[in-house]
């Protein structure tokens, strides 16, 4: 197959003729420090300006589903202002401090969460050679960090000495917890089929088909898993039972004010995002454009996108599932919550896990 | 024991004046006819509709209570007294009827009296440090001052219990224990409908009890009605339960016009049986909402709420308001009906009848809400009508209480309508009873709609209305269940008492039963699904 589109637009020559020139008029440490500053302000810029998005995008799902309008007074038709404002009356807001509650930690938690959650971001492969972190083990590095967020809402819950947000954690933390198993087997069925843990590779491993389709049937029962507990992973409903704001007014993060509730709020909706990212990574190709065998004309209209818009066209359709889902359904229930992981989804995915690996053996996938 | 039989054996009982029939019996005997009327073969008065606290001066304190048979439909009201005032006590009749766990106390609140074998003598709406007794008459108004502190809900609680020699004794009960993990809910919750307060003992997320706080929004209603003339009475109704605007105000103008001998027109009739049926759709319909929303559905809350907010347009183009209408007046109704009142009632019903599908289809099979639904909180028949929680939640447990087929007003023995039960007794049950008690309203209102007659929506009334004396009483099916009005009256232009059954008193006392051994999550499912209002229990 003709896989000369992969170099249409690799940002690596370009980056790479960077850095020598900088290395040029200065020493290569100094270099490298620099550059570490930039791309770590164009990570957080770039993190803030999703998380913009995304809670635009939510309020404007949701309105269409509740057969409502949603924002559209801020900023001219659409309220497109509207979230914008509310991010700059969030920052103006006072940050309380609680009584009785454990000063560090409380202070702690919602920084344990936003860094999980930015680590992951990191990890997400934008364009051809346009990843961030990247290294051979990139997926396992990203269900580690991913691990981090639930010891910053356990000790949001814990710290802020509140019933509600204890209970609220302790929910969380249990279901987080269970669900990480279906996230890291159903990964590893993907890494299966992929050969490799290195997100890049996992991308160009797909440049001949996405996963999706080379692992048919196994791979679309092994992707509707991933969604489920993604969906869970990301404290969303219908697994929203830490925050149920109807039992809990808002679970773990009740007693949060400012810009420290703003952090807990950016790495929901940031979560929501890099689970589709890492969907899309796995399972549908990544920035890798889509094509059909045969139509050549075709195929190569659509090696003229660039990877950028391929990736966040995939994953804001992912995102957009997940959020027809939560304002399709009512809440789980805790027990049923640990019911449906345990006793369904968990063995589910070991059974893929096989298949997956028979299918391997034997060559059955594309 | 029947009607008959107490008559005829306890000496000194007589029949008081008024539409109550009330028996009076003296304080030596009540215990004895409440067990006999309770435990008759026959016809057991096994629903204790109301108690009502009362202070009748020289009398003394004491108490009516209405009770009806569930098995023959027979009525009776009987009443007691004690003329100690500084220590009245009655005898407890909670192990007879569990409604009377909660409205002994209530009247214990009011009036102060003792209720000896009570296991919980604490007061139900007042602060538990408030000075004195509010409703009796001699009551000082200046006694309490308002206070800035905390109230601290005490944890002990007392039984008295009357010795041999007369002296009393108190028996200390723990409401939770020292290792219980109390969580405080309200009254500033999402999901308590108003400012309801619960403390609920979890042991992890398993509730243990549950114990209702009541009072945050208490306005003495029914204290500041002894001082308003009867068409000024009628401004409170409303405020009551605000989603039974419509008929607890119907049940009041019943009752006055019953006692004042008014006989309102047909037409009148006719508009306020289908004001009280649209308002019974909009209180469902407002119900689904909620129930969907603490469930955490949030899509289908605004279905529901998107098909009321028709309904308050048609309302408040009659009637000039939307959630409190203020409508019925002594008489009949304050105005005639919009000229396009009639079309847009039927436009209404027809396009409910298409949507009410949708409202189905994306929560009533949906495989959560089915798991979350069947088979929790279950409330058996026997302490449905043992507690007296009646409308929906009743009905559910396949109880037929419904006012309406029960004791027939305005038009309801003209109309051909279905009394909706379901056996399950389990939230669904209480889900699915409103559902389908929307359509039946439906109906009733399609059946009446064509026919208004011509005719004065409204009689001439006297300025000033004075009832003849005597206890008065009306009921009607509020959206929620039964709602009473109970008026004693000496003559004069104000009533010497104005009480009101509280249909959600019943349902917040059965959420202790409902609740132990569910979830916290179920417990929000739960009370959603009773449809409580607490303006209603806090009159």
């Amino acid at each position: 197959m003709n896989q000369a589109f992969l170099d249409y637009y690799n940002l690596q020559p370009l980056l790479a003729a960077i850095h020598s020139w900088l290395c040029g008029i200065m020493p290569e440490g100094l270099a490298i420090f620099l550059e570490c500053v930039v791309v770590g302000v164009i990570i957080l810029v770039l993190y803030a300006v999703l998380a913009i998005i995304l809670i635009y995008m939510e309020r404007k799902v949701c309105a269409a589903f509740q057969c409502r309008i949603g924002p559209n007074r801020v900023g001219g038709k659409g309220g497109l202002l509207q979230v914008p404002a509310d991010v700059i009356k969030i920052l103006i807001k006072e940050v309380f401090k609680l009584k009785n509650a454990d000063q560090f930690l409380y202070g702690l938690a919602p920084f344990l969460v936003i860094l999980a959650s930015i680590l992951t971001f990191s990890c997400l492969p934008w364009h051809n050679g346009g990843e961030i972190l990247s290294m051979n083990i990139g997926i396992l590095f990203v269900l580690a960090a991913s691990s981090i967020g639930i010891l910053g809402i356990l000790l949001a819950g814990w710290s802020s000495n509140s019933k509600y947000t204890l209970i609220g954690a302790v929910r969380s933390g249990a279901m987080l917890i269970s669900y990480e198993i279906s996230i890291g087997i159903t990964v590893l069925t993907m890494v299966m089929l992929s050969g490799t843990m290195d997100i890049h590779e996992i991308v160009m491993s797909q440049a001949n088909g996405w996963n999706i389709f080379k692992g048919h049937i196994v791979a679309i029962v092994a992707f509707i898993i991933y969604l489920i507990a993604g969906n869970a992973e990301a404290n969303r409903g219908p697994f929203d039972l830490a925050e149920a704001e109807q039992e809990l007014t808002a679970g773990y993060h009740t007693e949060y004010s400012g810009m420290h509730f703003g952090f807990f709020y950016l790495a929901e909706y940031l979560n929501l995002f890099i689970t589709s990212g890492i969907a899309t990574t796995l399972f549908l190709g990544g920035w890798m454009p889509l094509h059909i065998a045969g139509l050549d004309g075709f195929n190569a209209v659509m090696d003229y996108i660039p990877g950028i818009v391929w990736f966040l066209g995939k994953t804001f359709f992912v995102v957009f599932l997940l959020m027809w889902l939560r304002w399709t359904y009512p809440r789980l229930r805790i027990d049923q919550v640990l019911t449906l992981e345990w006793k369904y989804i968990m063995p589910l995915s070991l059974l893929v896990m096989l298949v997956m690996a028979v299918c391997k053996v034997y060559g059955l996938v594309f | 024991m029947k009607r008959d039989d107490v008559m005829k054996t306890i000496q000194g009982a007589e029949v008081c004046p008024g539409n109550a029939g009330v028996i009076k019996v003296p304080l030596s005997d009540f215990r004895h006819v409440a067990e006999g009327l309770r435990n008759d073969p026959q016809s057991p008065m096994d629903f204790l509709r109301d108690i009502v606290g009362m202070d009748w001066g020289e009398e003394g304190l004491g108490a009516i209570y209405f009770m009806e048979s569930t098995v023959t439909g027979d009525t009776i009201a009987i009443r007691t007294a004690t003329t100690d005032r500084q220590q009245p006590l009655l005898p407890t009749v909670s192990d007879l009827w569990k409604t009377a766990l909660i409205k002994e106390r209530e009247v214990y609140d009011f009036f102060g009296i003792l209720f000896t074998g009570h296991p919980d003598m604490r007061r139900l709406f007042l602060r538990e440090d408030w000075i004195g007794w509010p409703l009796r008459k001699d009551y000082d108004m200046k006694s309490n001052p308002l206070r800035l502190d905390n109230e601290i809900n005490a944890d002990i609680t007392k039984e008295y219990r009357l010795q041999r020699d007369g002296t009393l004794q108190g028996i200390d009960h723990r409401v939770f224990g020292e290792d219980d993990f109390v969580v405080s809910m309200g009254p500033q919750h999402p999901s308590t409908h108003g400012a309801l307060r619960m403390r609920i003992a979890l042991d992890g997320e398993v509730v243990k009890k549950v114990d209702p706080v009541l009072g945050y929004i208490h306005r003495g209603i029914e204290k500041m009605n002894e001082s308003l003339t009867y068409p000024q009475t009628l401004g409170m109704t409303d405020r009551l339960d605000y989603l039974s605007a419509h008929q607890s105000r119907h049940a009041l103008c019943t009752c006055i016009e019953q006692a004042a001998g008014i006989e309102i027109s047909e037409r009148a009739q006719y508009i306020r049986t289908i004001m009280d049926e649209l308002q019974r759709i909009d209180s469902h319909l407002l119900f689904y909402s909620c129930l969907v929303l603490d469930m955490g559905a949030m899509t289908p809350f605004f279905y529901g709420f998107r098909e009321r907010e028709m309904i308050l347009d048609i309302f408040e183009e009659t009637t000039g308001g939307r959630l409190i209408q203020h409508y019925n007046v002594i008489g009949g109704v304050q105005d005639d009906i919009h000229p396009t009142f009639c079309q847009k009632v039927k436009d209404f019903i027809k396009h409910l009848r298409k949507v009410i599908k949708d409202y189905h289809d994306i929560f009533t099979g949906n495989v959560i809400a089915d798991t979350r639904m069947k088979g929790v909180g279950i409330l058996t028949k026997e302490d449905a009508i043992s507690m007296g929680c009646t409308g929906g939640t009743g009905r559910a447990t396949g109880w037929a209480n419904d006012v309406r087929k029960r004791h027939p007003y305005a038009l309801y023995d003209k109309v051909d309508f279905k009394q909706i039960t379901y056996n399950e007794c389990d939230t669904f049950a209480r889900y699915m009873v409103r559902m389908d008690e929307i359509m039946e309203s439906c109906r009733i209102i399609e059946q009446l709609i064509d026919n208004i007659p011509a005719g004065e929506f409204r009689v001439k009334t006297k300025p000033i209305i004075k009832l003849p004396e005597g206890i008065w009483t009306s009921a009607v099916e509020a959206s929620r269940g039964e709602f009473g009005v109970v008026i004693e009256s000496h003559g004069d232009k104000t009533p010497y008492r104005m009480h009101f059954r509280s249909t959600g008193l019943p349902l917040v006392q059965a959420m202790d039963t409902l609740c132990r051994g569910w979830k916290f999550a179920d417990l929000i499912a739960i009370g959603a699904s009773v449809d409580f209002v607490i303006p209603d229990i806090d009159r």
